[in-house]
C-alpha cells in the first residue's frame, strides 16, 4: 500500500485542570487517549461518537491548533507534531478546515473575495493579481457559487451558502486532506442535501482525502469509505462502511445505530436503549471505558482494558466479546440487519 | 371537538422594513390523548406556532389573530390572569434547550413544586414529596437526593427529564415539546423518547412535538402536519406521510434525508436536493410559497396559492397537483 495521507499514533491530549488553593493543577480531562488511525489518499475516514468523546480535539491535535501530551501525527510521511513552526507553515496548506458553524467562521468585515484571497496570498499561491482573479473564479465555480457573489459580505448569505465560502476557503490553498467538523450538522434537512453532495462532488473532482467528524450516522454512512468509532477519548471499533453496518462489532456502535431514529414509522428492529450517562473524561472508568453503560459487560470488562483488534479483515474493535467462542457472544453474526433493518 | 382547535392562526412581528408574516393562516386540531408532530425547517413558523397557543409571543412587535379554542375557551380571548392558570397547568411545554431553561439558583426540587404551589396550592413539603414522585417518573435514580440539586450537577439528559417533570407535575391535557431531543445526543435522545412514548401511556396527555428530525416524527407522532414559510402544505397520519407524500416539498424532504442501512441495501444514489432557498416571509405570496423551489412549478402556481385538499382520506396537501385519490364521504 501507498504511504498514507495521514497518519495519527497512539494521540493523546490530556487537558490540565486548574484549580485549587494554589491554583495547581488537580487534575486532568483525557480528551484523547491513545488514538490511531491512518487515512489513504482520496479515502474518507469518518470520526463518529456522541459529545465529549474527543472527536473534534482529535481533529484539531491533526491541526495543531494546540501541541498534543504524546503520540505522533504524520502528514505525507512527514512527522508534523513535533515541527517548527516556520516548518509547519507549508505543511498546514496541505491541511485545511470546514468547521461547523458557518456564521462564527467568516469574519464579517471581509468580502468573500478577501477571505478567498487570504489564504491564496499567504502561502504565495498566485502568481501576479490576475491569477489570483482567476483562482478566486475556480474557487466560486468549484463550489457553485455565482463569480459575481465576491464582492458581497458574508451576512448577505444564507448558511447553505457561507458554508459553500468556508469550504471555497478551506479549497483555496489546494490541500491534500480536508478536515471537515461537523460541517454540514447546523443546516437545515434540504440545505444539508446540497452541501454534502458537494463535498462529494469535490472529492471526486479533487482526489481529497478527508477526515469527517459527525454525530450523525445516516450522514456518515452516506459519505464515507471507513468508519472510526470514538467513545470516552478512545477508538473503540474501525471498520470499512459496509462491514461496519452490517455487522458492529462492538456494543456501543451497536446501541448507537439502534439509537438513531429512522424515517419509517413502525419500522421493526431491535432497540438498545443504553442506560445512563457517558463518565467523565476526568475520571474515566478502569477497565473497558464502555462496561458501565455496556448490556453485555462481564467481569473481565471491569477489569482489564480491551485493545482495539482485527475481528475480520479490516475490521477493529476493542472489545473482550470476541475472546469468548461464538456461542456466548451476541456480537458475533450480523446484527445491523437487526437494530436498522426496516 | 378536539381538545385543541387552532383555526387561521396568524402570527405576523412588526419589523423595521415590514411585516414578517412568521405563521400565516394555519388550521390544525389535536385530539385529546394523540401526539401531533408539527415538521419544518428553521424559519417556517413551528415554534411561533408552539408560542402563539401559549401566548407566550411579546405584543408589540407580534400580534396574534385568529382563534385557538382550547377545550371549547378561546384562548386569546382570555384575560393574562386565566391565561396564566392555563400556562403550566392545563398546557404545559418543553423547550429545546434544558440547560438555559432551568433556572441555575433553584434545586430542582423547588422548580418542579413551584408549579405545584401556584396551581395545585400545595404547601412546600407537600410540593416536594410530589416533585421526588415526579422525578421518578421521568426515571431519574435516587430522586430523594436528586430533588436537592441544583440544574449544574445534572447532565443534559438529565436536565430534559427534569423539563419534563416540571411540564407533567399537574398533569396536563396538553403538552407541546419544542424540539425536545435536538441538544441532546443520540443514545440520550433515545432514552428521551422511549420515556415520552411511555409516559403518553401513563399519563394520557395530548402531544404536540415541533421537530426538524422526521426521523423523530417517525419514531412518536400519530399524525403529522408539514409547514413550509409560514403555512402548513400537508397533514396526514405518519404512515401516509411517509408512505405516500403528496406535496412536494414533503417530498424533497424524504428524499433528501440518507437513510441509516443505506450501504446495505444497495441504496446509495446521490441525495436528493431542494434548489434555491425559502422565501422572504416579508412579501406578501399571491402564489404557492414553494412556488420558486418546486420541480413541477407553472404559472397557476405562481399566481395562484393553493387550497388545503383533501386528497385521500385524512391526508390533506396545498398543491394544485398533488395526485387526488378517491376520497371516502
Amino acid at each position: 500500500m501507498s504511504t498514507p495521507i495521514l497518519e495519527v499514533n497512539d494521540l493523546k491530549k490530556h487537558f490540565p485542570i486548574r484549580g485549587g488553593f494554589f491554583g495547581g493543577t488537580t487534575g486532568h480531562v483525557y480528551a484523547v487517549d491513545g488514538v490511531s488511525f491512518s487515512i489513504q489518499k482520496g479515502e474518507t475516514l469518518s470520526l463518529v461518537g456522541e459529545s465529549g468523546c474527543g472527536k473534534s480535539t482529535v481533529g484539531k491535535a491533526i491541526l495543531k491548533l494546540f501541541d498534543i501530551t504524546a503520540g505522533q501525527v504524520v502528514l505525507d510521511g512527514q512527522r508534523i507534531d513535533d515541527m517548527a513552526y516556520g516548518s509547519l507553515r507549508p505543511m498546514r496548506r496541505r491541511m485545511q478546515v470546514v468547521f461547523q458553524d458557518p456564521f462564527s467562521s467568516l469574519n464579517p468585515r471581509m468580502r468573500v473575495r478577501d477571505i478567498l484571497a487570504e489564504p491564496i496570498r499567504n502561502f504565495g499561491l498566485a502568481k501576479d493579481g490576475t491569477d489570483l482573479d482567476r483562482r478566486i473564479a475556480e474557487l466560486m465555480d468549484r463550489v457553485r457559487l455565482p463569480r459575481d457573489a465576491v464582492n458581497r459580505w458574508p451576512h448577505e448569505f444564507s448558511g447553505g451558502q457561507r458554508q459553500r465560502i468556508c469550504i471555497a476557503r478551506a479549497l483555496a490553498g489546494e490541500p491534500d486532506l480536508i478536515i471537515c467538523d461537523e460541517a454540514v450538522s447546523a443546516l437545515d434537512v434540504s440545505v444539508k442535501a446540497q452541501i454534502v453532495n458537494l463535498l462529494q462532488d469535490l472529492q471526486k473532482e479533487l482526489g481529497l482525502a478527508m477526515l469527517f467528524i459527525s454525530h450523525d450516522l445516516a450522514i456518515v454512512e452516506h459519505m464515507t469509505h471507513r468508519v472510526a468509532v470514538m467513545y470516552l477519548g478512545k477508538i473503540v471499533e474501525v471498520a470499512p462502511k459496509r462491514s461496519l453496518f452490517a455487522a458492529p462489532k462492538h456494543p456501543y456502535t451497536e446501541a448507537l445505530l439502534s439509537a438513531v431514529p429512522v424515517p419509517e414509522p413502525g419500522a421493526a428492529r431491535e432497540r438498545i436503549i443504553l442506560k445512563g450517562d457517558v463518565p467523565s473524561p476526568i475520571r474515566p472508568p478502569p477497565g473497558c471505558r464502555f462496561h458501565t453503560r455496556c448490556p453485555y459487560a462481564f467481569d473481565r470488562c471491569r477489569k482489564d482494558e480491551p485493545e482495539l483488534r482485527q475481528t475480520e479483515d479490516g475490521h477493529f474493535a476493542a472489545c473482550h466479546l470476541h475472546d469468548l467462542p461464538d456461542a456466548q457472544n451476541p456480537l458475533a453474526g450480523a446484527r445491523g440487519a437487526a437494530v436498522i433493518a426496516h | 371537538m378536539a381538545l385543541l382547535e387552532v383555526e387561521n392562526l396568524q402570527t405576523h412581528f412588526r419589523a423595521q422594513d415590514g411585516v414578517n408574516r412568521a405563521v400565516d393562516g394555519v388550521t390544525f386540531h389535536v385530539n385529546a390523548g394523540e401526539t401531533v408532530a408539527i415538521v419544518g425547517e428553521s424559519g417556517c413558523g413551528k415554534s411561533v406556532t408552539a408560542m402563539s397557543i401559549l401566548r407566550l409571543i411579546p405584543e408589540p412587535p407580534g400580534k396574534i389573530a385568529g382563534s385557538i379554542r382550547f377545550n371549547g375557551r378561546d384562548l386569546l380571548k382570555l384575560s393574562d390572569k386565566e391565561m396564566r392558570s392555563i400556562r403550566g397547568n392545563e398546557i404545559s411545554m418543553i423547550f429545546q434547550e434544558p440547560m438555559t431553561s432551568l433556572n441555575p439558583v433553584l434545586t430542582v426540587g423547588k422548580q418542579i413544586g413551584e408549579t405545584l404551589r401556584l396551581h395545585q396550592g400545595m404547601s412546600a413539603a407537600q410540593a416536594e414529596a410530589r416533585a421526588v414522585e415526579m422525578l421518578k417518573l421521568v426515571g431519574i435514580p435516587e430522586p430523594q437526593r436528586r430533588v436537592k440539586e441544583y440544574p449544574h450537577q445534572l447532565s443534559g439528559g438529565m436536565r430534559q427529564r427534569v423539563m419534563i417533570a416540571i411540564a407533567l407535575a399537574c398533569n396536563p391535557k396538553l403538552l407541546i415539546a419544542d424540539e425536545p431531543t435536538t441538544a441532546l445526543d443520540v443514545t440520550i435522545q433515545a432514552q428521551i423518547l422511549d420515556l415520552m412514548r411511555d409516559l403518553k401511556r401513563t399519563v394520557g396527555a395530548a402531544i404536540v412535538i415541533i421537530t426538524h428530525d422526521l426521523g423523530v416524527v417517525a419514531e412518536v407522532a400519530e399524525r403529522v402536519i408539514v409547514m413550509y414559510a409560514g403555512r402548513k402544505v400537508e397533514e396526514a397520519s405518519v404512515g401516509k406521510l411517509f408512505r405516500t407524500p403528496r406535496h412536494p416539498y414533503t417530498q424533497g424532504l424524504l428524499g433528501s434525508m440518507p437513510k441509516l442501512g443505506s450501504s446495505l441495501t444497495g441504496d446509495e444514489t446521490r441525495l436528493q436536493e431542494i434548489p434555491g432557498l425559502v422565501p422572504s416571509l416579508k412579501r406578501k405570496l399571491d402564489g404557492c410559497v414553494f412556488a420558486s423551489r418546486c420541480p413541477y412549478t407553472t404559472d397557476l402556481c405562481r399566481a395562484v396559492a393553493p387550497a388545503l385538499e383533501e386528497k385521500d382520506d385524512g391526508h390533506v396537501a396545498a398543491c394544485h397537483y398533488a395526485p387526488k385519490e378517491a376520497v371516502a364521504a
